[in-house]
C-alpha cells in the first residue's frame, strides 16, 4: 500500500504542490499508463464543467473518467444553464456540488477554480481558470519531459510565447522550480513573464534568462516548450503581432541537441509548422496522450484514500 | 518639541501617529471613519524627524478594536498607536502586520472572480523590507499595496 497525499485534496494551483506530491502523481500515472482500463472509481460521478471551450483536457478529463470506470455529467459551454439567466458561479457550484463525487471546472475567470473548491464540499479540480493556473496541463508537461528525459533535476528548458497570458506556462514554471531546471525565457518583451514571476524565481534560486528569438537558446536546451499568444486574454493590445522569431522553422533543428524534444500544450497556431510534426523532436501528440494517464492518476488518487 | 503637538490634543480617544505621509486618507477610508460621528483631526505631511514627513490620525472618544488597529499596519507598519485618556497616553497598542486581510482592498486585476461574484476580497500579506505585497487569494494576482483600492 503506498500513501497517497492527494486523497481528498482540491487541485487549484501548482503552488499547492510540493516536490513529494508531484512524484506520487507521476508514480501513479506510470501505473495508470501500464495498467489502463481500471474500476477504481465504479459507482462515483465526476462533473465536467466547461464555461470555456476545451478539446483536449475536457476530451481526456471525461476519458480518464470513463477508463476508471465513472459516470460523467457536465456540459461544454455556459449556453444551456442558469447562467445565462444570471445565476452566480457560487450557485451553480452549490446545485453541481449535490449531484457528484468530483468537480472539474474550467472558467475564463481568474480565480474561480478556488472560489469553487470553497463552495463545494467535493474535491474540485481546475482544469484552466484564465490566464491564472491549468495544474493538470503543467503535470502533463513535466510527466513527459520526464518521460522522454529520463529525468528532470539538471534540464534546460525554453518556453516560448506568450508567458505572460498562458495559463499553462503560469503552471508550468511553479511546477520547474520544484526541480533543479535551468529556464530560458523566449517571448517578445510586452509578453515576458511577469516582475511578480521573476521575483518569485530568484527567491527559489531558479535559474532563469530572458531571450527575443528561439535561435538564440536551441542549441543549449533539452526541451523546447512552444505556446501560441493567448490573443482571447488581452483584446486591446492587438498591436502585438505574432512575432517571426518566435515561429519554429524547420531550419532551426539543425542546431539543436540530438535528443531535444518538442512540447507544446495545443493547439498550435503559426508557431508550430506541421513539417516538424515527422522529426524526431516533435512530442508534443505523446505529450497530448499523457494527458489521459495524468488525469486517470490525479482522478484515482483523489477518490480514493489507499492506492495498492 | 513633541511632533504630536501640531494638531490640537484630544482628551479622550486614540491617536495613529508616525504613518508614512499620504497614507492617512486610504487608513480613514479601511476603517470607515467618515461614516462614524466621532470628531477627528488629521494632519497631512507633518514634519517628522523619524520619517522626514508623517501624517497623523486623531480619532476623539473612539478606541479601535485589534482587528483594526492589525488593518492600519497594512499602510503603516511603524505607525505608534496610541489609546488616550484624559489627554494622557493610557496604553500604547501593539499591532502587527496581519497574515491576510478581507474584505478590504479591491483586486486591481479586472480578470478576477472577485469583481464578478458577491465575495469578499482576500488577500496574504507580505513585508520585504519596506516594501508590503499583496497576494490575492483567488486569481494569485501579486500586487504592491500602494497599487491596490481600498474597498468603500
Amino acid at each position: 500500500m503506498t500513501a497517497n497525499p492527494l486523497f481528498g485534496r482540491d487541485v487549484i494551483s501548482m503552488t499547492d504542490f510540493d516536490r513529494d506530491d508531484v512524484k506520487a502523481v507521476f508514480k501513479m500515472t506510470e501505473r495508470c499508463k501500464k495498467e489502463g482500463k481500471s474500476s477504481a472509481l465504479n459507482q462515483k460521478i465526476i462533473a465536467s464543467c466547461f464555461f470555456e471551450p476545451s478539446t483536449r483536457t475536457r476530451f481526456s478529463f471525461e476519458a480518464a473518467a470513463f477508463r476508471l470506470g465513472a459516470e460523467v455529467l457536465g456540459f461544454g459551454n455556459e449556453q444551456m444553464l442558469s447562467v445565462k439567466k444570471g445565476e452566480s458561479l457560487h450557485d451553480t457550484v452549490r446545485m453541481l456540488d449535490q449531484y457528484a463525487d468530483l468537480m472539474v471546472i474550467r472558467h475564463p475567470l481568474e480565480g474561480s477554480a478556488r472560489l469553487a473548491a470553497e463552495v463545494a464540499e467535493i474535491p474540485v479540480i481546475n482544469a484552466g481558470d484564465g490566464a491564472n493556473q491549468h495544474p493538470t496541463q503543467a503535470l502533463t508537461d513535466v510527466f513527459t519531459i520526464q518521460e522522454c528525459q529520463g529525468r528532470l533535476d539538471g534540464l534546460a528548458i525554453a518556453l516560448v510565447g506568450d508567458l505572460k497570458y498562458g495559463r499553462t506556462i503560469h503552471s508550468l514554471v511553479e511546477l520547474c522550480a520544484l526541480f533543479d531546471i535551468r529556464l530560458y525565457l523566449v517571448s517578445p518583451e510586452a509578453l515576458t513573464l511577469t516582475d511578480a514571476f521573476c521575483d518569485r524565481l530568484k527567491k527559489r534560486s531558479v535559474r532563469f534568462s530572458f531571450h527575443q528569438t528561439i535561435e538564440e537558446v536551441i542549441s543549449s536546451v533539452d526541451i523546447l516548450y512552444l505556446t501560441r499568444i493567448q490573443r482571447e486574454r488581452f483584446l486591446k493590445c492587438s498591436f502585438i503581432s505574432d512575432p517571426e522569431e518566435l515561429v519554429l522553422r524547420p531550419e532551426l533543428l539543425k542546431k539543436a541537441r540530438s535528443h531535444l524534444k518538442i512540447l507544446h500544450p495545443l493547439p498550435r497556431l503559426a508557431e508550430l509548422p506541421r513539417e516538424i510534426d515527422e522529426t524526431p523532436f516533435a512530442c508534443y501528440f505523446d505529450q497530448a496522450r499523457n494527458g489521459l494517464f495524468v488525469r486517470q492518476a490525479l482522478l484515482t488518487m483523489i477518490l480514493n484514500e489507499t492506492v495498492t | 518639541m513633541s511632533e504630536t503637538l501640531s494638531v490640537s490634543a484630544i482628551r479622550n480617544g486614540t491617536v495613529i501617529d508616525h504613518i508614512p505621509a499620504g497614507q492617512a486618507i486610504r487608513i480613514i477610508q479601511l476603517l470607515s471613519l467618515l461614516s462614524r460621528s466621532n470628531p477627528i483631526m488629521v494632519g497631512v505631511n507633518l514634519v517628522s524627524s523619524r520619517l522626514r514627513k508623517k501624517d497623523l490620525i486623531k480619532i476623539e472618544n473612539c478606541h479601535l478594536s485589534s482587528d483594526e488597529v492589525n488593518k492600519i499596519m497594512a499602510f503603516a507598519p511603524k505607525a505608534t498607536i496610541n489609546r488616550i485618556e484624559n489627554f494622557a497616553v493610557s496604553d500604547k497598542i501593539a499591532a502587527c502586520l496581519p497574515s491576510t486581510i478581507r474584505a478590504v482592498f479591491v483586486c486591481p486585476n479586472a480578470a478576477c472572480i472577485t469583481h464578478a461574484e458577491t465575495l469578499d476580497t482576500l488577500f496574504h500579506l507580505k513585508q520585504e523590507g519596506k516594501k508590503i505585497t499583496l497576494t490575492c487569494h483567488y486569481c494569485e494576482n501579486i500586487c504592491d499595496r500602494d497599487h491596490v483600492e481600498v474597498r468603500v
